[in-house]
């Protein structure tokens, strides 16, 4: 989805793994054929706005919940929260997570760390005004922990990081994705 | 100590990244920030007067109060940003303690020291610094900046410097891109910049920073105009809570950074949107805010 945020990285490490991508900025472009969907990093209001305005919504929703692979990094990971702590606004509301926005705080509380995804191994994560999962469901399976803080997790065809696997230079989750595709 | 450095100077230019393909909005009061996030503002920038008001108040311009600044941190969830007058090592420090998202060290205000910016290495938080072509913008890189906009003439409503600056920087990036590699060395000493950024452009054919476009912005047209230049995102200051409509030509300028290659798209969203800024012309105005900061 390239609607706002760092969609270009994601498409990067797409090719990197030969894998095809496109751009996702308006309801016709629903219309090409896919078999997977990222939800990039960014701000998830701005995302949500073009979202519903833009008229994908619905058909994302639809997609997303009928078992069509999806990635949400940071913002992702908001956007397919079931909840969101603190509010009531919920977007495609997909992953029985509840998450916890700016959860580190401001700019002056991201960090680099190198952590474990289940599965992958040790693996750099950026975390950019992250926010993290406050708690999941049964049938969320969690991928990594970082400080006591759940930072990754995969429910079904939904996986999400609230660190930032494209502004590194390993792939490694990328290529987790695309299993889930195949 | 210096991997410390380096990993927050990532970080920093890591969270530019997260604005790109986005709308930064200048507002002056908890209300105009609500207004700017729900309109789909990537970021806002705190400011008592917007560069319009700045403009036509004249007298010396300074950073904001940070009890304002904190009212605005207080009622949003994306990026606060403030401004800094250029070479103010003290307010810059004073808006650090305040954990703002970040720092643009900005023309807008008066100057505070007519040769030396802020050593921007110095701070843990990020800097964003206005150039109007690749000499300038590089120069700031060096300083620590890690986020860069065009000038253009903000508080003016007229897009012409704001193209200027852009079509400078993207034409100098070709010309690098270009370059034989011995003929590099020689490009560095023209643009008074260390070589190791040249190369980087000269191999990457960009900034190694995110690029704005700043200065004039007035319209969804002109939004779309600058990232068809080659803009990463934009910077709206005047031209949103000067209009007649500030919540809907906010929407439609957002909706334009994501479009701005679909004139069907621009057409739908410029239609109705109330009386734009009045602004100025270039060449009414006296002061040009973009010979600050060389």
């Amino acid at each position: 989805m390239a609607l706002q945020g760092g969609f270009i990285e994601h498409i990067r490490h797409l090719q990197s793994l030969e894998a095809d991508a496109f751009e996702i900025r308006k309801k016709t472009d629903l219309h090409r054929e896919m078999d997977g969907l990222i939800l990039p990093g960014g701000e998830s209001t701005t995302m949500g706005i073009l979202l519903k305005e833009s008229d994908m919504f619905d058909e994302l929703k639809l997609k997303i919940d009928s078992g069509m692979p999806v990635f949400g990094t940071c913002a992702g990971l908001i956007l397919l929260a079931h909840k969101i702590a603190g509010t009531e606004i919920t977007y495609f509301a997909s992953m029985d997570i509840v998450a916890k926005r700016n959860a580190y705080g401001r700019q002056l509380g991201s960090f680099y760390t190198e952590a474990e995804l289940k599965g992958i191994g040790i693996i750099p994560m950026v975390f950019i005004r992250a926010p993290y999962i406050e708690s999941a469901g049964e049938s969320v399976e969690i991928l990594s922990v970082v400080n006591d803080r759940i930072v990754a997790a995969r429910e079904k065809n939904i996986l999400v990081t609230s660190y930032h696997p494209e502004l590194t230079s390993d792939n490694r989750v990328h290529q987790y994705f695309l299993k889930m595709i195949t | 100590m210096q991997e410390m450095e380096k990993e927050r100077y990532e970080l920093n230019k890591n969270l530019a990244q997260m604005l790109k393909g986005g709308v930064i909005m200048d507002v002056s009061t908890p209300e105009q920030a609500r207004i700017a996030e729900k309109a789909g503002a990537a970021a806002v920038m705190a400011l008592e007067r917007i560069p319009a008001d700045i403009r036509a108040a004249g007298g010396v311009s300074r950073m904001s109060d940070p009890k304002m600044i904190k009212g605005i941190q207080a009622v949003v969830s994306i990026p606060v940003m403030a401004k800094v007058r250029i070479g103010h090592i003290a307010e810059a420090q004073i808006l650090e303690a305040l954990e703002i998202d970040y720092i643009d060290e900005s023309e807008v205000l008066s100057p505070a020291d007519d040769k030396y910016h802020i050593d921007k290495t110095k701070f843990k938080v990020p800097f964003v610094c206005g150039a109007k072509n690749l000499s300038e913008a590089l120069r700031r890189i060096v300083e620590g900046a890690s986020m860069i906009r065009t000038k253009g003439e903000p508080g003016t409503g007229d897009i012409i410097q704001a193209v200027r600056h852009m079509r400078a920087m993207m034409s100098e990036i070709r010309r690098l891109q270009s370059m034989n590699e011995d003929e590099l060395y020689h490009a560095a000493k023209e643009l008074q910049v260390p070589y190791d950024l040249v190369k980087y452009v000269h191999e990457n054919g960009k900034l190694p920073v995110v690029n704005f476009a700043a200065g004039g912005v007035a319209t969804p047209a002109d939004a779309a105009l600058m990232m068809q230049l080659g803009a990463e995102g934009v910077f709206v200051g005047s031209g949103i809570f000067k209009s007649g409509n500030p919540m809907k030509r906010a929407q439609a300028i957002v909706k334009a950074v994501t479009n701005y290659n679909d004139p069907k798209i621009l057409a739908e969203i410029s239609e109705d949107l109330g009386e734009a800024m009045i602004g100025i012309n270039e060449e009414e105005i006296q002061l040009l805010m973009a010979e600050r900061g060389m």
